[in-house]
């Protein structure tokens, strides 16, 4: 008898309602049912969680690839700290008369 | 006027994600990549490339972690059928099951490094691999019950917390969850070792005489002082403190917590050095420690030979799950 057909399920919990599902860790089972059985003994066992997805690992798709995930290019554009106004807005309300007033230096 | 940021198109390398290392490379060039980023903070995660030195060290301590889980259980097990109340057996059954469950946890953290369990579990009964000191040792009374959930633990989790920034990510976040679930078990000694201290005079009595035969042990568990540079384990940020720091952490936060109920620690020497901040104490017995974690402390053989057992008494489980048809 050899451990062949034990193969990792990974555990991923929801807190509380409406929480996003976090992973957890992993467990080692030769099928869904008594790996669904090990994740609730291990991640719910506190009532810490109120839902479990339970996944062989080997059908879960990883990608970290950086150049498709952190392409070398700017993308500041696609953020909002990409956009720093404060002196052209600054100039805008100079022209309109409406700049605001600066503390007066002592 | 041209938004400052469009000057710069390309980013510096610090801003992507540093997995470079996983590129098929020359080993050496391989190698660089990933000390680089490791010695900067980086973390490492299961499908990770890494070397085989950074792998065996992740593995080895690991193991000797999960052992410790495992194995930490037996001297509690003998008390579960002698709990004083029946909210003290509700607690340290809880306690037993944790601890288990932080076996399994870090079991399967080893495991995906390469080892199988099967293989961690040999090596434990045979001897070939270690498990803490601290749980070598007797429970002769409840007292000790309250003593290693409280300050054993206490020792444990000063160490537990600084492996939650590990390099290896997989065990970083499995201490994340063992710290949460140890900080109950230290209310739960605290609270054991404080009702006993206000108790009857057999009471503080007993609770005295187990701080002073746990109070050796404890002060061995982090280990002998060793240079920092010296460490691989600090050098890949495996861990994050040396055995000096943990163990003047752990003093600084309990000694005071530990006198305060007017017990008496056996050690005439412990004082707070007003000029260097930093506890002085008698030196551990070292030479103990080494004996006990060899397996030759007083009860090693005897925790071993129950392990032994109650492995060949489950294995008809192991048998079963193995044996039935896989489900699709």
């Amino acid at each position: 008898m050899t451990a062949a057909s034990l193969e990792p399920w990974e555990v991923f919990r929801q807190e509380k309602e409406g929480a996003p599902m976090q992973h957890g860790g992993s467990v080692m089972a030769p099928d869904a049912e008594l790996a669904t059985h090990y994740a609730r003994e291990l991640f719910g066992r506190r009532q810490e969680s109120v839902r479990l997805w339970v996944v062989r690992r080997a059908d879960i798709v990883d990608l970290a690839d950086p150049d498709l995930l952190q392409p070398p290019l700017d993308r500041s554009f696609k953020k909002p700290g990409g956009y720093v106004m404060r002196d052209k807005l600054a100039a805008a309300r100079e022209a309109s008369g409406q700049a605001k007033p600066r503390a007066r230096s002592r | 006027m041209t938004d400052p940021l469009a000057l710069e198109p390309i980013l510096g390398p610090h801003e992507r994600g540093r997995t470079a290392f996983n590129d098929d490379l020359p080993h050496d060039e391989r190698f660089a990549l990933f000390e680089a980023h490791v010695t900067a903070g980086g973390k490492v995660e299961a499908t990770d490339w890494m070397p085989d030195e950074y792998r065996t060290a992740v593995l080895r301590f690991v193991e000797m972690h999960a052992n410790s889980e495992l194995m930490g259980v037996l001297p509690e097990r003998e008390w579960l059928m002698r709990a004083p109340t029946l909210r003290r057996k509700l607690a340290l059954t809880a306690k037993v099951q944790d601890e288990v469950g932080h076996a399994q946890l870090l079991y399967r953290v080893a495991e995906d490094l390469g080892k199988p369990r099967e293989a961690m579990f040999d090596d434990l009964l045979a001897g070939r691999t270690k498990f803490h000191n601290v749980f070598h040792y007797p429970t002769v009374g409840w007292a000790d019950v309250g003593m290693i959930a409280w300050l054993v633990d206490a020792a444990a989790i000063v160490a537990q917390q600084a492996l939650r920034d590990s390099s290896y990510a997989p065990y970083a976040r499995t201490m994340r969850k063992i710290c949460w679930e140890e900080s109950v078990h230290i209310m739960h000694g605290r609270d054991v070792v404080v009702t006993m201290a206000t108790g009857s005079s057999a009471q503080r009595a007993a609770i005295q005489d187990a701080l002073e035969r746990w109070w050796g042990p404890l002060m061995q568990m982090h280990g002998p002082r060793s240079p920092r540079e010296k460490d691989r384990d600090l050098y890949w940020r495996i861990k994050a403190k040396t055995s000096e720091e943990l163990r003047q952490e752990f003093l600084t936060i309990y000694v005071p917590r530990i006198r305060e109920l007017g017990l008496v620690i056996p050690d005439p020497d412990l004082a707070l050095d007003d000029a260097t901040r930093e506890w002085r104490y008698a030196e551990p017995d070292w030479d103990e420690l080494r004996r006990v974690v060899t397996n030759h402390g007083p009860m090693s053989e005897a925790r071993l030979a129950f392990r032994r057992h109650a492995r060949d008494e489950t294995s008809w489980v192991r048998d079963t799950i193995l044996a039935s048809p896989r489900a699709a």
